[in-house]
């Protein structure tokens, strides 16, 4: 099982309700956010492209934070999902250093927070909270050992990339492009 | 023209715009678990090769301050930390592939033996002041009697521990400033040469000053030459190592970098150095005193900086 | 905090007689800055989610429909005992949302937690010779507007007293009004908005286009967008769609002077010259109709003028059209034939907030037309034939007469088919040709400062009003110029009518209390009623609760408040026959012709141009910029910059500007500057610069909705810059009163113009 997150760049308009689904479904506090929109424009007027990406941690199978962390309190679990846990972060900040994604912080409470992929709705069947909400339905979840599952179909169907793949750090969130 | 930026109201404390996740005692951590590190590394290294006699100030004086920076680097480096309550679950775990855990550990073995080197030598630091009860006199003579076995521990331990400083930051890929080869070496000889400097400062014996004179130009040159070699690497890499470079070499760290880092805490202290030992007088506490401060400025300028680079995409 | 005794303040506007009272607390400073900024600490919020986190109690489900926007959307608030609304997600079954509310609906449960809501009644009162608010009963606010009524009707006649509303409110307060004997009724959501729109899609298809918009864009293989901006406005089942034939491999043609978000997913972005939109739509029926694209067979049956538009339309060539809207010819004919091959399934979508240069419903007719000669109209992947169910009436007397109302009101415009704001206004200052006087208002639920432009015409209307009394959730602008505020309790802690709307199938939604209102707030049901029994109007408000009556009209549906407490939301079968037109089937059009009027005799016979023309509008002189505005998509208008939730996503607006101008100006990324209109109006506030390729070089662009100038909106005053305060020119649609806005240029000042002047 290796979940991942395919994100259509075509569809998505950037309105930023998985930001607030995320900071509803997992009380996360004002002022922060485990996922956010980032737009990109290239070109010159009238010749433009315009990228729009919702963007959160990229669960990297190759995950620096995971390797740097000094006690284990980040952690992969199975389906590749990259968690925290607060009792036993410290609060030293490496994870955030290794992350080429700026994906983690620090909450209010000292340890160390980020995207679960949403793993306590997983846990229940559920989908991430980001990709129920999305109007646009540019988010798709599943799993990449199932070839037939949605995310596999549309990798293999589509043009797709990753985050800074140059920094080698395998993300599990693609982008359709 | 290109444009990127969050258009979902990103501004999160201490990550955004740049990241302020390690601050003044991360720098201040670095600069005196280098000094420590290399203040054992010379008593330890002495010690071996029997030298004691000819470097009182290396093996019973200047050590005096590797327990003191090792003990306010460890609370610089606590205070820093942000869910505090919970440092004890570094040491419920190795973790090999991380820095900071290899860090903890030495730490937890060094300090204590740093404490133990300088008690074995209460007696030359302290004449008087006996040590009253009398088991604490045995246990030191204790100490002095295995001296030479600490000292075989206490090589490879500095060693790594002067490595480690600059080893935390270079193992952040994500970094493109802090990401090289050269920051573990480069940190290791800046240590070893303030802790020359600090030797200096504590001799009283003109052949042991010249002697880490001598060794301290020595460090400087190798440090020099790393330097160059790092910002060589820098200019031969991605497009994100170029800007980590612009902000030693062009940019926001340059004055502090090449005035206070190169110029102040390097090379006039080095051109001072050896107009000593070529027989100028020269009050050897002003470069020492430079080298100090340039060490801890050039760690000031790698942490806050090094957080100002990342990856872009 | 909220039983401190709020009073004093401050500021005046000018040497007016009803002085802005900017609401604020007086001696509790110190409490509200160490409250704001743990807040801003997030420690509140932090304690908050502890809170949240601790109760692993089941989360009650209540149903809703959600008030942050017109939309409407139905969903499932999920709050525990306590009275904490944990998250707000869309109802599965509802077509206005498919289970997936838009962020304003995910973030609505800040409406509820913001801390800066108004509390209790105020009153304006002299205290120590300085005009202030002073916290007061409702039952000493409600019999003081009662009384203000009824002096009012025996005065003046209760037609003198005016309604201005928005939203889901503005229903109670309309039936309290019609009651009490006016129908001087109005709301910007027509002249200021979509209007235009409405009237020129009715003087064509004989039908509004309504909301939601019975567009079949799933279905769809060309949609057509003409400045309207899905995606920057969550119009949600619009924005869902628009996904979905993305997903179908639909074209879509956006025209636009701005890579606005639906430019930047089309095929075909037409960077046309601001103002000239009615040119390129003039120019592709002359493509269509030369190039004998249009559909013939649909043309023939039903629509009347063909031959008309066709004499009409051989000046506006492509080339013609070329000089006019910069867009090059061949690109005008490549389009056109791209809309005819997927003719029928082609949209021109008629927009939404479309008063922009005077001309308005000229170019909705224009659009309507180009649908029309496509064979749309009816037709799958075009316009459905919507139906909505009707809620029953509950019982009430007939209401009375009024002897005058918003149609006198608005009598210079003969195709106004609601009131209009503006006339409204500018009935309520005293002259001797007004026929219509109005002397109060009753304003609720529309922060009219910041909706509708002319600011000085706004000002002196409400400088000469007798009384006026805003009702709203949040200290709004238009509340410091009040004698009396009303707390309103938000969406999540009330009933209200049931949502019927039209859609391809009829449903109803349910919308009722999550949790019990906070402070002493109040629904509007209760606040109609308790006025209307103070005028003696009980009748009109036969029932303890608002619920009695949604539970009456359900059972009259042939459902109840029990079932739809369960399900929220329930579809009805359609009653008005297929939602396409069958091939050669008979249809009758509700116009003068029963049919689709390309020549329009009603606009003739009222001395208007029975089929569009395209005329010059003013453009800018140099040094200014045209101001084009437009929206975000985690906002609704002003409404919710002040929302927790959602002023996190976008707390202040920026200027767009093109590169090439910011090299000009000498302007960088992230600076600050201040703008002043052809009339030399300033902005209150600066405004952040963003340097991007997305806007023309000869206007400038903000988002709709910032720049709040009440201190009591913690978080969004003084944050960014109003469009609609730099809006003073407006060019008035002759036909349905409706107010152009796009017609006001701005220079840009680098240097703060309030820094030497007495603010």
């Amino acid at each position: 099982m290796r979940y991942a997150m395919v994100i259509d760049t075509k569809k998505c308009v950037g309105c930023s309700d998985c930001v607030v689904a995320c900071q509803t479904e997992n009380n996360v506090p004002i002022g922060y956010c485990r996922d956010w929109i980032t737009e990109r424009v290239e070109g010159t007027y009238p010749n433009l492209e315009l990228e729009l990406r919702s963007e959160r941690c990229n669960h990297c199978e190759n995950a620096p934070c995971v390797r740097c962390c000094p006690t284990g309190a980040s952690h992969i679990i199975d389906g590749g999902i990259v968690l925290v846990t607060p009792n036993e972060c410290i609060g030293c900040g490496a994870c955030i250093e290794s992350c080429p994604y700026d994906a983690r912080f620090q909450h209010p409470d000292g340890y160390v927070d980020k995207c679960t992929f949403c793993h306590h709705r997983l846990e229940k069947g559920q989908l991430p909270a980001c990709v129920s909400v999305c109007p646009t339905k540019c988010m798709y979840f599943g799993d990449l050992d199932n070839p037939n599952s949605e995310v596999s179909q549309l990798l293999k169907a589509r043009k797709h990339k990753t985050l800074a793949p140059e920094a080698g750090t395998k993300p599990h969130v693609y982008y359709l492009i | 023209m290109e444009e990127e930026l969050f258009t979902s109201g990103r501004n999160i404390p201490n990550i955004d715009p740049s990241l302020q996740i390690w601050h003044w005692p991360i720098s201040v951590y670095l600069f005196l678990g280098g000094l420590a590190a290399g203040l054992l590394f010379f008593a330890a290294l002495s010690t071996v090769l029997k030298k004691e006699d000819e470097t009182p100030a290396t093996v019973k004086y200047a050590i005096i301050v590797a327990p003191i920076a090792l003990v306010l680097g460890l609370m610089a480096l606590f205070y820093d930390l942000t869910h505090k309550i919970f440092f004890w679950q570094l040491y419920t775990t190795v973790r090999i592939e991380s820095p900071m855990s290899w860090g903890a550990w030495v730490l937890l073995f060094i300090t204590p033996l740093s404490m133990l080197w300088v008690f074995s030598y209460w007696k030359d630091i302290f004449p008087k002041m006996d040590l009253r009860l009398s088991f604490l006199e045995k246990f030191r003579l204790f100490l002095a009697k295995n001296r030479m076995k600490m000292a075989y521990v206490l090589i490879p331990l500095s060693i790594i521990l002067g490595i480690y400083t600059g080893i935390l930051l270079s193992a952040f890929n994500a970094r493109p400033l802090w990401n090289n080869a050269i920051l573990g070496p480069l940190f290791l000889v800046s240590g070893l040469s303030t802790a020359a400097a600090t030797i200096i400062l504590f001799s009283k014996s003109h052949s042991e000053r010249s002697l880490f004179s001598k060794i301290d130009v020595g460090l400087i040159i190798i440090e020099l030459a790393l330097i160059v070699h790092m910002i060589m690497g820098y200019w031969a890499g991605s497009e994100v190592q170029l800007e980590a470079m612009e902000l030693l070499v062009n940019g926001e760290f340059t004055v502090m970098f090449f005035v206070f880092v190169i110029i102040l805490g390097l090379l006039l202290p080095g051109l001072l150095e050896i107009m000593e030992l070529r027989g100028y007088k020269v009050p050897v506490v002003v470069p020492a005193i430079l080298i100090l401060i340039g060490g801890l400025v050039f760690r000031f300028v790698m942490v806050e900086a090094g957080q100002l680079t990342r990856y872009l995409y | 905090m909220q039983y401190c005794i709020l009073v004093i303040d401050l500021r005046f506007m000018g040497t007016s007689r009803r002085k802005f009272i900017k609401i604020s607390a007086l001696g509790f400073g110190g409490v509200a800055v160490a409250a704001s900024t743990m807040e801003s600490l997030g420690v509140n919020a932090y304690l908050e989610g502890l809170a949240l986190e601790n109760s692993l109690e089941k989360l009650k489900q209540t149903a809703t429909y959600c008030e942050v926007c017109f939309w409407k959307c139905a969903g499932w608030v999920h709050s525990d005992n306590d009275g904490n609304i944990h998250k707000i997600i869309g109802n599965d079954i509802d077509p206005h949302c498919n289970g997936r509310l838009c962020p304003r609906g995910t973030g609505g449960v800040g409406m509820y937690t913001d801390t800066d809501r108004l509390k209790k009644p105020l009153v304006r009162k002299v205290v120590n010779g300085e005009e202030t608010f002073v916290e007061t009963s409702w039952d000493e606010a409600l019999t003081l507007i009662a009384t203000k009524m009824k002096d009012i009707k025996s005065v003046y006649g209760a037609e003198s007293f005016g309604l201005l509303k928005h939203g889901s409110p503005g229903s109670h307060f309309e039936h309290l009004f019609k009651a009490y004997g006016s129908d001087s009724i109005a709301e910007p959501a027509y002249a200021q908005c979509r209007g235009p729109r409405e009237t020129g899609f009715g003087l064509t298809f004989g039908s509004w286009v309504g909301s939601p918009e019975p567009t079949d864009i799933r279905d769809t293989k060309c949609l057509v967008l003409i400045g309207s901006h899905i995606g920057e406005n969550m119009h949600n089942s619009q924005v869902q769609e628009m996904s979905d034939a993305i997903d179908n491999g639909a074209t879509i043609i956006t025209v636009d002077p701005r890579l606005s978000t639906a430019a930047s997913k089309s095929q075909h972005w037409l960077a046309i010259k601001p103002s000239t939109d009615i040119a390129l739509l003039l120019a592709w029926m002359n493509v269509l109709i030369n190039e004998n694209l249009y559909d013939k067979e649909y043309v023939e049956k039903y629509a009347f003028g063909f031959d008309e538009l066709k004499a009409h339309v051989q000046q506006y060539t492509p080339e013609w059209a070329y000089g006019v809207t910069t867009i090059k010819p061949e690109e005008i004919r490549k389009t056109a034939r791209i809309m005819a091959a997927a003719a029928p399934a082609t949209i021109i979508h008629p927009g939404r907030h479309v008063t922009w240069y005077g001309d308005d419903t000229q170019r909705a007719r224009a659009m309507a037309i180009l649908n029309g000669l496509l064979g749309s109209w009816g037709r799958r992947g075009g316009f459905y034939f919507k139906e909505k169910i009707s809620i029953p009436k509950y019982p009430h007397p007939p209401y009375p007469t009024p002897k005058w109302g918003w149609e006198e009101i608005g009598e210079k415009y003969p195709f106004a088919e609601m009131g209009i704001t503006n006339e409204l206004i500018q009935a309520s200052i005293p002259s001797e040709e007004n026929e219509y006087p109005i002397k109060a208002w009753l304003v609720a639920g529309t922060n009219l400062n910041n909706s509708i432009p002319n600011k000085k015409l706004l000002e002196e209307a409400i400088e000469a009003l007798d009384f006026m009394v805003v009702v709203d959730t949040m200290p709004m602008e238009i509340t410091g110029y009040a004698d009396v505020v009303l707390p309103e309790c938000t969406y999540l802690e009330r009933y209200d009518g049931i949502r019927s709307a039209t859609n391809r199938e009829p449903s109803i939604a349910l919308r009722m209390p999550a949790v019990e209102p906070k402070y002493d707030s109040k629904p509007a049901w209760w606040i109609a009623k308790q006025l209307g029994e103070r005028l003696g109007l009980q009748d009109f408000f036969k029932y303890e609760d608002f619920k009695e009556v949604i539970a009456w009209q359900l059972k009259q549906m042939g459902t109840s408040l029990e079932e739809m407490e369960k399900i929220g939301v329930k579809k009805f079968p359609r009653e008005s026959g297929p939602m396409y037109l069958d091939e050669g089937q008979d249809h009758e059009f509700y116009t003068d012709s029963g049919k689709i009027e390309f020549y329009s005799t009603a606009l003739e016979s009222q001395g208007f141009d029975p089929m569009p023309k395209y005329t010059r509008h003013p453009e800018p002189e140099p040094g200014y910029y045209r101001l084009n505005y437009g929206r975000s998509p985690m906002h609704t208008f002003s409404r919710t910059v002040n929302n927790p939730n959602l002023n996190d996503l976008k707390s202040e607006n920026d200027l767009w500007i093109n590169p090439k101008v910011a090299r000009i100006l000498n302007l960088k990324k992230g600076q600050y500057v201040w703008l002043e209109n052809q009339d030399g109006v300033q902005s209150s506030f600066p405004i952040r610069v963003r340097v991007t390729e997305r806007i023309r070089w000869d206007s400038v662009y903000m988002v709709h909705g910032f720049g709040h100038n009440n201190k009591k909106l913690g978080r969004a005053h003084g944050k960014g810059a109003s469009d609609t305060q730099l809006i003073s020119q407006v060019a008035i649609d002759p036909i349905m009163g409706g107010t152009g806005m796009r017609g006001n240029f701005v220079k840009i000042l680098t240097e703060n113009p309030a820094k030497t002047v007495e603010v």
